[in-house]
């Protein structure tokens, strides 16, 4: 069995001891270097766009000019990464992409945290605290994950005229609050949904409320799940170009907006190093976010609820 | 600091018009203060209903609940001054030993010093006081089981719930838990309702059972009442391990001199009345013996240590024996039986209610 299916014997290494037969050094080693060799392949492959962005930001605008995608810079050259930085010119506005990036920091840290914890509240109410009508609610709130956001766009701008919030960051992240609770929602109420309701029964009898209960019994248990929705509101809110492009004013444009008005603005020469490090740099927080925080991904599961 | 209980006319009904579902049907139990009730019944009864009721996590469509004298529907759980285990311990998992029991007190608000020293004593009568900086989570089942009735103890509630909270172990632990449990209500006496499906963890802890099926009180007593006179034959046969024997068949005459007459055999016994009923006898109040008219064929022999029970297929069914352990038999071989005049269960053969 093992010999038709070679992949197994790798896959299943510990096992291998114990099935002697049919599972030799050799068909493990063989299939061993097989998957190592698929995915360096496909690391490669994923990897690629990330080293020619990076090694063209490091190179002159006559390295380039050489036409060689592929090659190596000639010296570490970051020149690029500071114009791009504070001084590439979108139009008559030569200040980089610095403005855009605090103005990205300033929506996405709010819109992140706002959303995560609402999310977490209406999670814990929905799976802990369910009243009549709460699944149905809940089934609604569904919609709002598979809903195309072009669909909001007018009616949204037109409630941030209402609210006097239109063109402001302020709007925006009113805007990132509400397209990603839908999400954090549905992560937060299936997690909780594990969570035993014996618990929430023990903790009333001993005397905590429904914030208690939430501060001192959930929430600590939340850490993995807290960590999943943190990154994926993150990336979401940080690289969204609809909502940038649609809501925001002059002042108030994220770095998607900014990435995209410095890289498409007509000048006579392109200069690809600027573009491909001021790319480098609107992708550099979500990327050290992942590095970061991504092993709380992992870490902290087994902390779950006990069962007996 | 024990306090009576009175459950009076509590009915609960899920959903609404004709397609409610009424899981309790009109429950009224007294308990003095100091008692350890048993609720028993099996699964989908309404026992863990009516205890939640009593805990406040659920509310009743009907009826009063007095703790001590205070009616407290609608009070919540917390005022009620309850404490509970749980089936499956309900430890917070995130929280030390130490804080698990001692949380109760502090949303109580008692001051750290008086809540470290309530959670030391509490830790020292259960031998738990070297786990106090563990988390549940490195803790085994019965060490888990011993938190969660610390928890419990640490205040000092008015009356303790317990929700099956021994199913969880394994079997030698539960004899211990069982013991513990006893000699904790001993000590501390206060008000105890326990919820269980076993009917030996029922006969063991509790000073009276409430024997519960769909939702309706079948039977409320001593263990000794509720083993000796089962009001009916449900009672009779969920109490008792090998269950009782039910004979079908017909009374001649009443007082001393009747006859009960049987498929398969006719016995001298006093009866109640005349007529069609069902006789109900122990495993131990039936005898094998070599030449007794009543007979049947030995199907089944099972040595537990202490006992050896034996089924004998007669013509009335299969009935069981208790025997000494010492009893050696072949399955297929005739036996006879008699039945000690004086431990007799006459039932009501179609509605199954004690004559």
């Amino acid at each position: 069995m093992h010999e038709s299916f070679p992949h197994r014997g790798a896959l299943h290494r510990p096992s291998c001891k114990f099935h002697a037969k049919g599972c030799t050094l050799n068909t493990s080693n063989f299939s061993r270097a097989l998957i190592y060799g698929v995915l360096l392949i496909a690391a490669c492959f994923f990897l690629a766009p990330l080293y020619v962005m990076l090694a063209t930001s490091f190179k002159d605008a006559a390295q380039i000019r050489a036409g060689n995608l592929l090659s190596l810079p000639d010296s570490l050259n970051f020149d690029a990464w500071r114009l791009a930085w504070d001084s590439a010119c979108t139009g008559v506005d030569c200040r980089g992409l610095k403005p855009y990036f605090v103005n990205s920091v300033i929506m996405a840290v709010p819109a992140v945290l706002i959303s995560t914890a609402w999310g977490a509240i209406n999670g814990y109410v929905l799976s802990l605290w369910k009243f009549k009508g709460s699944e149905v609610l809940f089934g609604f709130m569904l919609f709002g994950v598979f809903m195309p956001f072009q669909v909001v766009l007018l009616p949204m701008s037109q409630v941030l005229g209402y609210l006097g919030l239109s063109s402001s960051l302020a709007g925006l992240v009113l805007v990132h609050c509400i397209a990603g609770l839908a999400g954090t929602t549905l992560f937060f109420r299936n997690y909780y949904t594990a969570i035993p309701r014996e618990l929430v029964n023990a903790a009333r009898m001993d005397g905590a409320g429904f914030w208690r209960i939430f501060w001192r019994i959930v929430l600590p248990m939340s850490t993995p799940i807290l960590m999943v929705t943190l990154i994926w509101q993150f990336t979401n809110i940080w690289n969204d170009f609809l909502f940038g492009v649609a809501f925001s004013g002059a002042d108030s444009k994220p770095i998607t907006v900014g990435l995209n008005n410095m890289a498409n603005t007509s000048s006579s020469v392109k200069s690809y190093n600027v573009d491909m490090a001021a790319a480098v740099i609107a992708g550099l927080p979500t990327m050290l976010v992942y590095v970061l925080a991504g092993q709380y991904f992992v870490k902290g599961l087994t902390a779950g609820a006990v069962k007996g | 600091m024990a306090a009576s209980l009175q459950i009076s006319g509590i009915r609960k009904a899920f959903g609404k018009g004709a397609k409610a579902v009424e899981v309790l049907k009109r429950i009224d139990i007294d308990v003095a203060p100091g008692e350890f009730l048993i609720l028993v019944g099996p699964s989908g009864c309404g026992k863990s209903t009516l205890l939640n009721i009593i805990a406040g996590l659920e509310d009743p469509t009907e009826g009063e609940l007095r703790i001590g004298g205070h009616n407290v529907v609608g009070v919540a759980p917390a005022q009620r001054d309850i404490a509970m285990v749980f089936q499956s311990y309900a430890l917070y998992p995130t929280m030390s030993v130490a804080d698990n029991i001692g949380f109760a007190l502090e949303m109580r608000k008692v001051p750290k010093a008086a809540r470290d020293k309530r959670i030391a004593e509490v830790a020292a009568m259960l031998q738990i006081s070297h786990l106090l900086d563990r988390r549940p989570a490195q803790l085994s089942g019965g060490q888990r089981q011993r938190v969660a009735m610390g928890r419990a103890l640490a205040r000092d509630p008015q009356l303790f719930l317990f929700d099956e909270p021994l199913s969880n172990l394994d079997a030698k632990l539960r004899v211990e838990m069982r013991a513990e449990i006893k000699r904790l209500h001993h000590v501390s006496g206060i008000t105890s309702v326990y919820v269980t499906h076993d009917q030996i963890e029922a006969m063991t802890l509790g000073s009276r059972i409430a024997v519960m099926k769909d939702g309706v009180l079948q039977q409320i007593g001593t263990p000794d009442e509720i083993y000796r006179t089962p009001a009916n034959t449900y009672v009779a046969s969920f109490i008792g391990s090998p269950t009782m024997n039910f004979i079908p068949g017909s009374l001649q005459g009443t007082g001393e001199a009747a006859r009960f007459v049987f498929a398969g055999g006719t016995l001298e016994l006093p009866g109640p009345v005349q007529g069609e009923v069902t006789l109900g006898q122990r495993p131990e109040h039936i005898h094998l013996s070599d030449d007794a008219p009543w007979r049947g064929e030995v199907s089944l022999v099972e040595p537990t240590g202490a006992d050896t029970y034996v089924v004998v297929k007669t013509e009335a069914g299969p009935i069981t024996v208790r025997a000494p352990a010492n009893t050696k038999l072949q399955v297929g071989q005739t036996m006879g039986l008699t039945v000690s005049s004086r431990h007799n269960n006459w039932f009501h053969t179609t509605s199954g209610v004690r004559l």
